[in-house]
């Protein structure tokens, strides 16, 4: 259940919490599930203080060993952001409950749906799939990051040109998948545009108006607009 | 989703310390994070490997490298995977969507656990998750499950596209641990379920998949992907096929042909390749290969009709590698 010897002089050992008490709601937490689980709790708890010391530092998220949270910082629509956080929260709550962007959508929550599409790095990825400690040290951009000032980014303008919406839930995903897919050069045809969005579902069924309007803002972005 | 604790190693040494039974390693994340949010998986502790140095494409004298933390989606796009390599492009452009082919590893990919929806539900039964509580699929709604390699403790098919085209090409991946290097052909990295279809592969605790090695094949060049399913993209095969073949003149001078969304693991089928391999290149001999395909299939209430189904996805596959003359 320990780490491997060689490595004991990177590990640093927690307080002992045995008959004291908890510190926080995260390692009371911590501690039932162990107890659940049927495992002893000192070991989850010894394993909380695993970090590489020298890996940690700068680049790393660091390892809170009082309360078992990671401080993090990236950074967001060209913001910089640091924010402690439990391990298990996902970029998508990070940037909705913690960073009040709440352009973003939650749909299933599963990386089913393409609500919470969401750009690392100028990629789109999906934020329900994505711890936020993984997203240490990158960029992030959400939907509220196109815009500069009053004038909307190109596939936002075609959106509304097109009517590429209905109830809207979908539209801030449908949108960052859409930049992603015009800057991957997938927007060759109705049938590559339609193959290359895939990920993204509209329960309103807005499909052909989205199909339009990202070959619309395809068109500007190629001239330059 | 249950608490774990979380670390980033930077190299592979550190990586495949013994952090113990329930500890896992996280890349892509894509079916890790989705199966912890179902609490399917329950890992204390998760080593996110993302930086360390597996990384890179090369073509060499001996064939194609990858590394195992290369994105499907990069791997997919690279030119010389597409120009010499069609068949592991097509598999991995009709994986998933464009967000979770940028997310995701090439090894990842290859460790991705099935998509059988008693698996995915903890409050049935299942062998695979649960060992010895049952399978409720066998008498249950096993539409999309396996009709090869079977047992009675697991119908599950085996979810990847990739696999099935790296087991068709005879791709091997290089396995390292703290102690030590390996290479496995990835044929025999899987398992069939048997009494243990929780012991999917012959990874080892704490051993890592860091490249995968497909060799230099003149049949490559001629290869292709064909899965057939219920909608025409993101969604899993119903049956698929990776097929390459060499041809000399009007002859087939080799053929290298796996199956997916059939078998418990990325089905290879070596008869039928040997019923290929200096034929004349037509539909007959297609078809009378593609019979071998569903030796000893075992059908379930609802899924017979994969037998002809991945029968007659074989034919059409070989006989648009026909065309590409």
């Amino acid at each position: 259940m320990n780490r491997h010897p060689n490595d004991a002089s990177e590990a640093r050992s927690l307080p002992e919490t045995d008959g004291q008490p908890v510190s926080s709601r995260r390692q009371f937490i911590s501690r039932l599930a162990a107890i659940s689980a049927g495992i002893t709790v000192a070991a989850p708890l010894a394993r909380s203080a695993i970090a590489e010391g020298t890996d940690l530092e700068g680049r790393f998220p660091r390892q809170d060993p009082e309360g078992g949270l990671v401080e993090i910082s990236l950074k967001v629509n060209g913001r910089p952001e640091k924010i402690k956080i439990d391990p298990r929260v996902t970029l998508l709550d990070t940037i909705r409950d913690r960073l009040d962007l709440t352009g973003t959508k939650k749909g299933c929550d599963r990386g089913a749906c393409g609500a919470c599409t969401v750009h690392i790095n100028g990629k789109r990825v999906l934020s329900c799939l994505t711890l936020a400690v993984m997203a240490h040290g990158e960029e992030v951009t959400t939907v509220e990051g196109l815009a500069k000032g009053d004038e909307l980014h190109p596939v936002q303008a075609a959106f509304i040109s097109c009517d590429g919406f209905q109830c809207g839930y979908c539209t801030p995903g449908q949108i960052m998948s859409a930049i992603g897919c015009i800057n991957e050069g997938h927007t060759g045809s109705d049938t590559e545009i339609q193959e290359f969005m895939s990920g993204n579902l509209c329960r309103c069924g807005a499909y052909p108006n989205i199909v339009d309007a990202i070959k619309m803002a395809a068109q500007r972005m190629k001239s330059g607009g | 989703m249950r608490p774990f604790t979380y670390q980033v190693p930077s190299s592979i040494q550190k990586a495949t310390s013994d952090f113990g039974q329930d500890a896992e390693f996280i890349a892509g994340g894509t079916t890790l994070i989705d199966l912890m949010k179902l609490e399917v998986m329950t890992p204390s502790h998760l080593v996110d490997i993302n930086r360390l140095p597996i990384r890179g494409i090369q073509i060499t004298a001996d064939g194609l490298r990858i590394g195992a933390l290369e994105k499907m989606g990069d791997v997919a796009e690279h030119p010389e995977v597409v120009s010499k390599y069609p068949v592991i492009s097509q598999a991995l452009l009709k994986s998933a969507s464009a967000q979770l082919r940028n997310m995701a590893s090439m090894g990842g990919n290859l460790l991705q656990r099935t998509r059988c929806g008693y698996f995915r539900d903890v409050s049935t039964p299942c062998n695979k998750r649960q060992p010895g509580s049952g399978c409720p699929a066998i008498d249950g709604w096993n539409r999309t499950h396996a009709i090869l390699g079977t047992s009675s403790s697991c119908v599950a098919t085996h979810p990847s596209d990739l696999a099935v085209a790296l087991v068709a090409l005879d791709a091997s991946i290089l396995l390292q641990d703290r102690n030590q290097d390996r290479v496995l052909k990835l044929d025999d990295f899987y398992r069939v379920p048997g009494e243990t279809p929780d012991k999917e592969n012959q990874l080892n605790p704490g051993e890592l998949i860091t490249e995968i090695r497909v060799p230099r094949l003149p049949s490559a060049q001629r290869s292709v992907y064909l899965k057939v399913r219920d909608r025409e993209s993101y969604e899993f095969a119903l049956a698929s096929v990776a097929a390459a073949l060499d041809v000399d003149g009007d002859q087939i001078r080799d053929a290298r042909i796996a199956v997916g969304g059939v078998g418990t693991k990325p089905w290879n089928l070596p008869k039928v390749r040997d019923a290929l391999i200096g034929k004349p290149l037509n539909q007959q001999t297609f078809e009378a290969a593609a019979k071998l395909a569903t030796e000893g299939a075992q059908p379930l209430r609802h899924n017979a009709f994969k037998v002809e189904l991945v029968q007659r996805t074989i034919v059409r596959a070989l006989m648009n590698l026909e065309t590409l003359a």
